[in-house]
C-alpha cells in the first residue's frame, strides 16, 4: 500500500488491523488507538480519500490501496488548513483525539460537497448545506472526552466556509 | 483475535467455492460488525474470504424502474445516490440514521443485512447466551432487556434486529440476490431474509451455508413521502430503542415498518392498513401479539407516539 504518498510493502500476520500496522509496523504513531472498536474515531485516517476507522481494517485488506494519516496531510512547517485552524481555534485540549478529529473534519467537508447526505439534512434530494448541525451530525464518529467540540465545529466552518456559498453557524 | 487464513477472491464463483473449501471460512466485506466480534472472540473463522474486489459495486436501474444494487456498495454511496435520495428517501434517511461517517463508508449493502444483533448477553463472553453458545440459556431473559424485542421473541431469545436500512428495505419490499455454494443464484424476500428465533436463535438469517448475497433489488418507486424516524439514547450514533420507516400517501394510506422492537424489522401488512384510523389502530394490530418484558413494555406506547410523529411529518 502507499501511505502518506510513499509505497510500502509490509509482511504480517493477518491479524493486524491497519491502525496496528500504520502505528506499530510504520510508526505513523499520530493515528491514535482508543477504543479499538469502531466506537471512539481516534483511529480515523483517508483510505482512497475516504475516512474510516483503521481499527476495524485488516491491513492484508488494503493491498494497493492508499492512506492518508494526519503526517501525511500536514508538517510542523507546512500545515494543512484544518491543521492551522484546529490550532487558531483551539480546537483540543489533551489532544488524544485530534488526529481522528482533523482526518474526519477534511473529509467532512468532502462529503458535503459531494452530496452526501446526514442524519439532520432537511431535504436530502437538495444540495447540502453546510450548518452547524450538520457538522456536529457529521463529526458524531469522533469522541472527545475533553469535550473540545464547539471549537473543533468553528475551526471546520472555517475551512468548509472556504469551500462552501455560506456557513449558516 | 484467534489466526486465521486469508485469501482474495475475483468472482462471485471463486468466492463462494473458496468458502466451500474451507471449513470455518467467511466472508469479509466492509468488516466493520465481523472485525468487531472476531476481536471478543464471538466470531471466530478459520479463513476469511476477502469479497471486496467482486464486480458488485453497481447501483443499476431495473428493466421495471426499480434499482438494483451490488452487495459491495458501501452505505454512504446508496444513501447518496440521485435516484435513492429521490425516490427511495426511507432508505437514505434509513442509513444515514445509523452508525457513523467512518463506518458508513466502510459497511456495505450485504454486510450491514448480516449484521448480528447487539443483545449486551450475546457481547458478554461469560455469560450464557443461546445465539452465541446454542444451549447454554438465555441470559436477557429476567435480565436488563430495556433494548431488547418486544415481539417475535422466544423462550431462547429476545434480542432484537437493531439495523435501520433492513427497515427501510421491509417497506419498499426490497429483494436479497444470492449465489449459492454451488454456484446457483436466487432471490429471497426481504420479509423472509430474517428468521424469528423460535428453537434456533444461533440462525438468524435465511442463507444456506456458504451462500453469499450478490445484490439486492428495489421494486419501482412508491411515490408519498418517505420518513424514518429513530428515537435512541442520545442524538447520534446509537442504536434505536424504537424505529420507524414508512412511506406515506396523500389518501391516508401507507406502508409502515417497525425498527429494533423484534428480531427482524417488524412490518404487518394487515396493520398498516389501518393507517388511516391513526397510530394507536396500527400498532394495536402490530403489537397484538407481543410479549414484552417489564424493562421494555414502554417500547409498545414509544413506537405508537413515534408512528404519531410521522403521520404528523407526512401531513405538514
Amino acid at each position: 500500500m502507499v501511505v502518506n504518498g510513499i509505497h510500502r510493502s509490509l509482511t504480517l500476520d493477518t491479524r493486524t488491523s491497519l491502525l496496528d500496522a500504520l502505528r506499530e509496523h510504520l510508526r505513523f504513531t499520530g493515528t491514535k488507538k482508543g477504543c479499538d472498536h469502531g466506537h471512539c474515531g481516534a483511529c480515523t485516517v483517508l483510505v482512497n480519500g475516504t475516512r474510516i476507522n483503521a481499527c476495524l481494517s485488516l491491513a492484508v485488506m488494503h493491498e494497493g490501496d492508499s492512506v492518508t494519516t494526519i503526517e501525511g496531510l500536514g508538517t510542523p512547517g507546512n500545515l494543512h488548513p484544518m491543521q492551522a485552524a484546529f490550532l487558531k481555534h483551539d480546537a483540543f485540549q489533551c489532544g488524544y483525539c485530534t488526529p481522528g478529529q482533523i482526518c474526519s473534519a477534511v473529509a467532512v467537508v468532502d462529503e458535503i460537497a459531494l452530496g452526501v447526505p446526514s442524519h439532520v439534512t432537511a431535504d436530502i434530494a437538495a444540495p447540502m448545506r453546510l450548518t452547524n448541525v450538520e457538522l456536529r451530525e457529521r463529526m458524531s464518529g469522533n469522541i472527545c472526552r475533553c469535550g473540545a467540540y464547539s471549537n473543533i465545529a468553528e475551526a471546520l466552518a472555517e475551512i468548509a466556509g472556504d469551500k462552501h456559498d455560506s456557513v449558516h453557524l | 483475535m484467534i489466526p486465521f487464513t486469508y485469501e482474495r477472491a475475483e468472482t462471485p464463483a471463486a468466492a463462494v467455492a473458496a468458502v466451500a473449501a474451507t471449513p470455518g471460512a467467511k466472508f469479509i466485506a466492509g468488516g466493520t460488525n465481523l472485525l468487531d466480534l472476531m476481536k471478543f472472540q464471538i466470531e471466530t473463522p478459520a479463513h476469511l474470504v476477502d469479497v471486496r474486489h467482486l464486480a458488485l459495486h453497481e447501483i443499476e436501474e431495473t428493466a421495471e424502474g426499480g434499482l438494483r444494487i451490488g452487495a459491495l456498495v458501501t452505505n454512504t454511496e446508496v444513501a447518496s445516490h440521485p435516484r435513492v435520495r429521490r425516490d427511495y428517501g426511507v432508505l437514505s434517511r434509513a442509513i444515514v440514521a445509523g452508525a457513523t461517517g467512518q463506518l458508513r463508508n466502510k459497511a456495505t449493502t450485504g454486510g450491514n443485512l448480516l449484521q448480528r444483533n447487539r443483545c449486551p448477553y450475546f457481547y458478554n463472553t461469560d455469560l450464557p447466551c443461546n445465539k452465541r453458545v446454542p444451549g447454554s440459556g438465555c441470559s436477557a431473559i429476567g435480565g436488563i432487556s430495556r433494548s431488547l424485542a418486544v415481539i417475535g421473541t422466544s423462550e431462547r431469545c429476545i434480542a432484537q434486529n437493531p439495523g435501520d436500512m433492513a427497515v427501510a428495505l421491509r417497506v419498499l419490499d426490497a429483494t436479497v440476490e444470492t449465489m449459492n455454494a454451488a454456484g446457483q443464484a436466487r432471490t429471497i424476500a426481504i420479509e423472509d431474509f430474517y428468521r424469528l428465533p423460535g428453537e434456533t436463535p444461533e440462525i438468524e438469517f435465511e442463507l444456506q451455508p456458504g451462500e453469499l448475497i450478490t445484490a439486492v433489488t428495489l421494486p419501482p418507486p412508491l411515490g408519498g413521502t418517505h420518513h424514518y424516524h429513530k428515537v435512541r439514547d442520545r442524538a447520534s450514533y446509537a442504536f434505536a430503542i424504537v424505529s420507524v420507516a414508512a412511506v406515506l400517501q396523500k389518501d391516508g394510506t401507507g406502508r409502515v415498518a417497525f425498527g429494533s422492537v423484534a428480531p427482524k424489522p417488524w412490518r404487518i401488512e394487515a396493520a398498516e392498513a389501518a393507517l388511516p384510523e391513526g397510530p394507536g389502530a396500527v400498532v394495536s394490530a402490530a403489537f397484538e401479539r407481543a410479549r414484552p418484558m417489564e424493562d421494555n413494555a414502554f417500547k409498545i406506547p414509544l413506537a405508537e407516539r413515534t408512528l404519531a410523529l410521522v403521520i404528523a411529518e407526512g401531513r405538514a
